[in-house]
């Protein structure tokens, strides 16, 4: 038996969150995720918690597990090493219910980058030619898997709730380092400002809590850089 | 009356953004209705690519539509339909280069073009690819676009039933996850792309949130036809233990299958294709090994990459270096994989033709949930991404023209009508004081898929199969819910979803045991051959309150007279 102490809150009834203990019968291989649904059917129905890929890739279930933002699904119990696991939402995002946090200032946040590739060339018949080192370039960025944790984990943006945060500056070097878009010095200016990538205090607690280890601390700093030159190149009248 | 929209699109991947895309450029009024944000969608979990004729490898310069067009249908054994298959194959380039240009990161070869690799089933390296994660690339870009132009979503919401009124379809009735209400939505036209079933099967490669709601909706209340569900694909290389999917690019790269003899067995089965035979093939023949004792813990063989050297499994597969890391332990540039075949995608689905429109009008289907059919008895790897994007853009435009050629139907009275009819199901669930444990009925569907209906079936097998699925949908009117609460009800949601899966496993087992036959994926051991004299047809499903009723209907053959199938 493994002891589960998960944060209940349902904000319908409750007050304030609660811990509750659960105790869960464990298999050598189980995951945080399965010991949740382990609790959902035979101790208690009410549990809330998102999922769907159970494999990683999909970003449903990240939450804070003994301390560390992770996901769910890709945390196996035999691996925290622990006989008492803390399970509780994602810090810093409003609690929906339980284990659920409400994205919804994530992916405003997200959308303040144009995140979509923009270019303004007429398209070519076949595909817009692109070098294997410039697609190398974004291979890191494009593993994104836009679950939160990053943001979560950042304390600046626990403190600036206008800052871009991680995920989106990564997502905004990921186009504004791709060959095939033009929008360039535009791209900069969405994340110039007091709460864009300058706001960053290279503190790496995003990349720490990556799940699919990406440094997003390395696009905000090339970000940084990019707009440092463009200060240079246009001084500011 | 409350919520309108000219179209609802049921499901957020690649089908239903790129269906929801198509119905807004037409001009119309579009919302989409997930059971979670769209990038939790499956299409994210694709892994190894998508077919497209580009010819841009190096072995593949040869390549065309109609090359495309036959590997697909002799690699569906034949009971693909010509016609849809034509109209996919031609449109492949042009969906590959469209997802390019709105911002696909995929691999690159050495000019610069789209990289692709060899897969199952074709005579060229014919599969485009980003890295190992092409679903997830694909999926990100078709995302990033439905932001671009502000298509609306209505987040984690759960179809519970489609509404009919005057012999078309009004609308649709669903929970809202997130409160608990039961809404009726009207719409002039309904587009199904809420993907497949793979949790009916206890060994599933397939994402939890993959029950089938959309199919079972079409089929129990839209009363329109479930086709060819029998077909069920096995993916042979799931990762022992938690079955998540190890892409056939894998094998594609070059990877080698070994049975405990270190024997590279494929070499009895499919001399000539190896590694490289279609999954239907390749799993029989794993699944042979592991039923004959050649394997390892009487369950799995292994999946070798470590001659493929560090430099390519991270350049070429680093997404599943990281499931071997985190979910089995081990690094495949130092260790073989443990695998074995798992479920991964269903060829049948709600019948629809090549522009999307079931039997009932105004309601239309894409990608997995739908059954054109383009992979008939077995799907080529590589070919649900392009399904999913060519018919759910096809179903998209169809869908609009149907709206815009329509009369204003008066349909207010039907959708409360069915409102009332499902809050009151759902609030005897809620309510039921039987003594059924759900999810004990839940787990023997699971155990009674896999056993009886799995990679080979015999009569007794599932004469088995269709009892104990009688017998667990008596004991679902017993089931009682752990929770009432309304808010996040994760007990609710997964047994509404429950009945679902039961009338779909219904209609599996029931089509599997009729089809007398052995034809792709579906291998009956007690009738080992494809028989074209009587089963080269469609299996058709219709809902009757006493189960399936079975009727049959002509494959569409136009240029490739069915042969045997060697490979």
């Amino acid at each position: 038996m493994v002891t589960f102490k998960i944060e209940r809150f349902n904000p319908d009834v409750d007050k304030a969150p609660y811990f509750q203990t659960y105790e869960v019968a464990a298999g050598k291989e189980m995951s945080v995720l399965e010991a949740l649904f382990y609790v959902v059917e035979n101790l208690d129905g009410s549990l809330a918690f998102r999922y769907s890929c159970r494999g990683a890739v999909c970003g449903s279930c990240a939450m804070r597990i003994n301390g560390k933002n992770r996901l769910a699904c890709q945390t196996l119990l035999k691996k925290l090493k622990s006989p008492v696991i803390t399970v509780s939402p994602l810090p810093h995002l409003p609690i929906v219910k339980d284990l659920i946090v409400d994205m919804d200032h994530f992916f405003k946040n997200y959308e303040k980058i144009k995140p979509y590739l923009v270019n303004n060339t007429s398209a070519p018949e076949k595909e817009r030619r692109q070098s294997i080192l410039e697609r190398a370039k974004i291979d890191e960025m494009i593993a994104c898997i836009l679950c939160g944790a990053c943001f979560s984990a950042c304390t600046v943006a626990a403190t600036d709730k206008k800052f871009i945060g991680p995920a989106a500056l990564t997502k905004a070097y990921r186009f504004w380092a791709d060959s095939r878009d033009n929008l360039g010095d535009e791209r900069l200016a969405l994340v110039a400002g007091e709460h864009g990538a300058l706001r960053c205090h290279t503190l790496f607690n995003c990349a720490e809590a990556c799940p699919k280890n990406i440094v997003p601390t390395y696009s905000i700093q090339q970000l940084k850089g990019g707009l440092v030159k463009c200060r240079f190149s246009k001084p500011a009248k | 009356m409350g919520l309108h929209h000219q179209v609802i699109v049921v499901g957020a991947g690649l089908s239903g953004l790129r269906a929801a895309l198509a119905a807004q450029q037409d001009g119309l009024d579009v919302a989409i209705l997930s059971r979670v944000h769209p990038v939790r969608s499956h299409s994210i979990a694709a892994q190894g690519g998508i077919n497209a004729s580009l010819a841009n490898a190096e072995g593949g310069r040869d390549d065309n539509w109609e090359k495309h067009a036959f590997d697909t249908i002799k690699g569906s054994d034949y009971l693909a339909d010509q016609d849809a298959v034509e109209i996919m194959t031609k449109e492949a380039p042009g969906i590959v280069y469209e997802m390019e240009h709105w911002g696909t990161p995929f691999s690159r070869t050495i000019d610069g073009r789209i990289a692709q690799r060899p897969f199952g089933g074709a005579a060229f390296p014919r599969t485009c690819y980003a890295a190992d994660i092409t679903g997830h690339a694909l999926l990100h870009t078709m995302y990033e676009k439905s932001v671009k132009e502000e298509i609306k979503v209505y987040e984690e919401y759960l179809l519970l039933s489609i509404v009919k009124h005057d012999n078309a379809c009004v609308g649709i009735v669903a929970l809202n996850i997130n409160n608990g209400e039961i809404i009726a939505m009207s719409a002039d036209a309904v587009i199904i792309a809420s993907g497949g079933y793979g949790r009916i099967y206890g060994n599933s490669t397939n994402a939890l949130i993959n029950t089938g709601s959309g199919m079972a909706a079409a089929y129990l209340s839209a009363g329109v036809p479930l086709k060819d569900l029998e077909f069920v694909q096995f993916h042979p290389t799931s990762l022992y233990g938690t079955n998540i999917l190890i892409t056939e690019g894998a094998r594609g790269e070059g990877g080698y299958l070994f049975n405990n003899r270190h024997e590279r067995f494929m070499k009895n089965y499919a001399a000539k294709a190896m590694e490289l035979a279609p999954r239907d093939i390749v799993a029989r023949s794993i699944q042979t090994e592991i039923n004959e004792g050649r394997c390892y813990n009487n369950a799995y063989v292994l999946l070798d990459l470590r001659h493929l050297g560090r430099k390519k499994i991270m350049e070429r597969l680093p997404g599943i270096r990281d499931i071997c890391l985190h979910f089995a332990g081990l690094d495949p540039i130092n260790k073989p994989i443990p695998i074995q075949p798992g479920q991964h995608y269903s060829m049948g689905g709600i019948d629809t033709n090549a522009n999307g429109e079931t039997s009932l009008a105004g309601l239309f289907a894409a990608g997995e949930a739908a059954c054109v059919s383009v992979h008939g008895g077995n799907r080529l790897g590589g070919n649900s991404l392009l399904d999913t994007i060519v018919f759910g853009k096809l179903s998209g435009h169809f869908a609009s023209g149907y709206v815009k050629a329509k009369k204003k139907n008066a349909a207010d009275q039907a959708l409360q009508a069915e409102l009332a009819k499902v809050k009151a199901k759902v609030s005897r669930l809620e309510n039921s004081a039987g003594k059924e444990n759900p999810a004990k009925v839940r787990s023997e569907l699971k155990t009674t898929m896999m056993e009886e209906a799995g990679v080979f079936r015999t009569k007794a097998k599932l004469e088995a199969g269709l009892a104990k699925i009688k017998e667990l949908k008596e004991r679902y009117k017993q089931i009682h819910l752990l929770s009432k609460i309304k808010k996040y009800n994760l007990d609710l949601v997964r047994n509404l979803e429950l009945e679902g899966k039961l009338a779909l496993a219904e209609v599996i087992v029931l089509g599997a045991l009729k089809r007398e036959e052995s034809r792709g994926s579906h291998f009956r051991t007690d009738y080992p051959t494809r028989n074209d004299e009587h089963w080269l047809k469609h299996t058709l499903a219709h809902h009757t309150e006493s189960g399936p009723r079975l009727d049959y209907k002509a494959v569409t053959i136009t240029r490739f007279r069915p042969q045997a199938r060697t490979y």
